[in-house]
Order: structure tokens, then sequence, then C-alpha cells
């Protein structure tokens, strides 16, 4: 009986041991930012540095106000954010079908390979004026942006990862008598589901990125065209502003998309 | 009784561009209903070729399978293949991994499933139907396994070495286990095994193969006089040993 409430106590412990931990951790996050912020502010106040060319957490807030009451906070950021949306689910569909076709016929896979080493390893930046050539400005070169930038690196990392599913086990379908089609609904896809999960966290930083200079380019709205016209105007506020409005979106994005992995562990689980 | 199997001058060779390897040459023997046959040999001489020949995986380049179903047909779905590893899939529970040929296949009528609900219950996995295959012990997913394999409801099972995935002392135990169930399921059963104290343990006759191009050296029929059914008994059979060194003899002098 005496054993048995010591080693309550001791999980008891461990656990409070645990809760402490990331109290700690989550307190020591939340000092970072505002010890950050206020040294920004600051030092700003005092002139150690110039707010005209790096802002301060005031003029930020003063910013979004005005941006609010014109009623053009929300439009921007709006978007960004359908475009990245939109280009992000373009990617994940694009590269799933090119994939499973990779995977279907090895002939193609191989004559493609040196292709899609190229193109994912070239620069996609450099691409986006000729889809303004292309495609005028606006809504479709944006997405377009980008989707080449995250879609070759996309398929590849699917692509490999169905290839690494362990041969017994399509040797297994074959032997229950199925076909390649079986072996790719019953194992390949099933089991390459977390590399393709990992892969979308990838995606949607990088569609980001895309659309974000396709909006530097081409558009007449969105955080992107945001930045090129403050800073053509010289209103660093706006750039800064902006900048920390695509953190908080990226940031988002992540933790939408960690949710939606929970809620695909469950289902699998259920 | 008749052969249900017959294996008629098989010959397989590997292909690379530094040139042809020959792997079986002339291997010829059959299979009656109902009979366990072991197949040894000394290790890569084409013993997982030959099974996947006869599992219909690889087809011969020379020579026929004949084979006697009641229809006179080879169908795949009259063979069940036992890989080295279970392969049970975590994402699936495990009474839907004893279904997947039956899905594969298109046979999830009511009576294959009632088929794999009664074996399910044979086996003592009905409380495990709905865990996970990682909740499972190494014996228990070989039941699984098998369940998988026989809810096909084939005539000849072929097992590829396999429980080697498994720790010595779980070995023993589960591969008479399973075996133990397979005759009692009535089936004809051909076993891979390098291990030859298995393969006179389990099989009632050992055909070995000799070293690269296989060919069939040698059939030994085995007969045990066992005193009960434990894992250990035909082991603990005064035969045992005579078998033991006349095997490792054929396997040991290449003339």
């Amino acid at each position: 009986m005496k054993a048995d409430s010591q080693t309550l106590s001791n999980q008891e412990k461990f656990i409070q041991k645990h809760h402490r931990h990331h109290r700690q951790i989550f307190s020591a996050r939340i000092i970072l930012l505002l010890a950050f912020l206020a040294l920004w502010e600051i030092s700003s106040g005092l002139g150690l540095i110039d707010s005209f060319f790096f802002s301060s957490p005031s003029r930020v807030i003063m910013c979004i106000v005005k941006l609010w009451t014109e009623n053009m906070l929300s439009l921007h950021i709006g978007v960004t954010l359908v475009e990245t949306l939109v280009s992000f689910l373009l990617v994940f569909l694009i590269s799933l079908l090119f994939s499973t076709l990779l995977w279907y016929s090895d002939k193609l896979s191989e004559i493609l390979e040196p292709y899609l080493v190229l193109l994912n390893s070239l620069p996609k930046s450099a691409l986006a004026p000729l889809f303004i050539v292309w495609l005028g400005t606006g809504f479709t070169t944006i997405v377009v942006a980008g989707i080449s930038v995250a879609l070759f690196g996309s398929i590849i990392s699917f692509y490999t990862g169905f290839q690494q599913c362990d041969p017994e086990k399509i040797t297994l379908i074959y032997t229950l008598g199925g076909t390649k089609k079986d072996a790719f609904r019953k194992v390949i896809f099933p089991s390459s589901i977390p590399i393709m999960i990992s892969t979308t966290k990838v995606n949607i930083g990088l569609s980001l990125v895309g659309v974000i200079i396709g909006e530097f380019l081409a558009a007449r709205r969105g955080l992107g065209y945001l930045i090129i016209y403050g800073s053509q105007v010289f209103q660093l506020d706006m750039v800064i502003t902006s900048i920390l409005l695509l953190c908080i979106i990226s940031m988002g994005f992540y933790k939408g998309i960690q949710i939606a992995e929970q809620q695909i562990h469950k289902q699998l689980k259920a | 009784m008749s052969n249900i199997l017959e294996l008629k001058k098989i010959g397989y060779s590997y292909h690379s561009l530094q040139g042809e390897t020959l792997a079986l040459q002339d291997i010829s023997f059959g299979i009656k209903e109902g009979e366990f046959v072991a197949i040894v040999g000394p290790s890569g001489c084409g013993k997982s070729t030959l099974l996947s020949i006869i599992a219909g995986l690889l087809k011969p380049e020379a020579g026929t399978i004949l084979v006697n179903n009641p229809d006179g047909s080879l169908h795949y779905p009259h063979i069940g293949y036992m890989l080295q590893r279970d392969h049970l899939f975590e994402w699936r529970t495990v009474y839907k991994n004893a279904i997947l040929g039956l899905e594969i296949n298109h046979m999830l009528t009511e009576e294959r499933l009632a088929h794999v609900d009664q074996l399910f219950i044979d086996y003592n996995l009905e409380k495990f139907k709905n865990k996970r295959p990682s909740e499972l012990s190494g014996g228990m997913k070989q039941r699984a396994a098998l369940i998988r394999t026989l809810a096909m409801d084939p005539q000849l099972l072929l097992l590829d070495e396999p429980f080697s995935a498994l720790d010595y002392q779980t070995r023993l135990m589960v591969s008479a286990d399973i075996c133990h169930l397979i005759r009692n399921a009535g089936k004809t059963m051909i076993i891979i095994t390098h291990d030859l104290s298995e393969a006179i343990s389990l099989a009632d006759r050992i055909i070995v193969l000799s070293k690269r191009p296989a060919t069939v050296k040698k059939e030994i029929p085995i007969q045990l006089t066992l005193q009960d059914d434990s894992p250990l008994a035909a082991r603990n059979a005064p035969e045992f040993a005579d078998y033991f060194k006349l095997l490792w003899e054929e396997m040991t002098n290449e003339s």
C-alpha cells in the first residue's frame, strides 16, 4: 500500500514536471516576443533606430487600423489567402495525378526523370515574367506562379514515397490475386499518407512564396503587391506590416495542416 | 491419391547484361492431396524462384505445371501463398487485414465472411478483430496472416521460409502451431526452409535441391513415431537424428 502511494506520487511528480516544462516553454516564447516588440518600440521612440526605415509596433498598429478603415485590410489578406489556397490544392491534385502515372509506368518515369530534376532545380521566379507575358496580370498568373514553385518538388516527393513501399507488401497483393491497381489502392496509397502529409506541409509554404513573387510582379491587390507598392512610395510601415501579416498567415497554414493531420490520423485509427 | 500438382522439367534462368544465370533445371516432382512437402537446399539455389513459379508469380522458361483442380484449371485463388513476414497492414484492423484477399477478388459474400468469422473463433483471435496488428504478438500475427490466406479457401498452401522473422523460441511454437492448423483445415502444403530440423518435424516428404542450377537431388519420405503433438515431439522422435544425418549428408556432399 505504501509502495502504491509512493509510485502514485512519483507519477504525479512526473506529470507535474511535464506540465511545468510545457508552461516554461510557452511563457519563454511569449516573453521573447514581448521583449522583441518592447525593444523595437523603445529603440525607435528613443531615436536609436530611424522609425521611418525600421517602423515600430505602434506604427504597424496604426497602419493596420488605417488599412482597416479604408476597407483594404481584409481585401489584401483575402486575395493572398485565396490565391495561395487555390494553388496549394491544385499542386496537391496535379502531383497526386502525375506521381500515380509515374508509378504506373516505369518507362514514363525513366523518360521524365531528368526533366523533373531540371524543372525542380530551376529557380521558378525566373519564369514569373514569362507567365505575365503569356497570361497577363491577375489571378491566373499568380496562381500559376504559386503552383510552379511547389509542383515539381511535390511530384518527386510523392513518387519517391510511392517507391519506398516495401516490395514484399506488393507481392502479397499479387499472391492474393490482385492487380497493379489493387497494389496502388490497398498498399501504395495508404502507406504513403505520412509522406504526402509532410510534403503538403512544405507545399503550403512554397505556394505562399510563389504567390508573393507573382504579386510582386503582376498584381494590384494582395500582400505581395502591398510590399512592392509600400517600398516604391517609401511607406515602409506598410511593407513591415505586410511582412508581419505574412508571418501570421504562414503560422495559420501550418497549424491548419497540423489539425488536418490529426484528423486524418484519427480517421485511420477509427 | 492423385497428384494435385505436377511439375515437369521446370527450368528458369535470370538474365542480366553480364549474362544468363541458370537457376532451375529439369525440376520434376508431384504433390499429392493433403501432403506436406518441404523443399530444402543450399542458400541461393533458387528455392524461392521455384515457389514463385508454382504460385504463378513467375512464368517458367521451360517445362510445364499440371494442376489437377476439380475444374481442371490453375486459378490463383486455389493457391495460397504465405510470405516470410506476416505483412499485416498497420492502417487496417486485424479483421480488415484478414478479408483483404476477399476484398481484392470481390468475394465478400456472406458465406465467405462467415467462414472468416469462424476462423477467428477457432484461432482464438475473436477479441483482437478490431485491434491493430501492432497490438498482437508474433504468433497471433501469423495466425491472422493464415486467416487472410485461408479466407480465399485455397487447396494448396505455399510457405516461403515463413516465421523466419521470429526469434527461435517463438518460431518453434508458431511453426508447429500454424502447420497443425493447416493440417486440420485439410490443406496441402509446400514449405521452403533452410532449417533442416524444421523440415523433418513438419513435412511428410522432403525434396532436396542441389546448388545452382538447382535440380532435384533426392526425395526423402519422413515417418516419425510421435508421442504427442507438442512442438518438440517430432524433435524427440527416435528417427529424427537419422533423418537429420541423412539430410545433412545430402546437403553437404556435392558430388
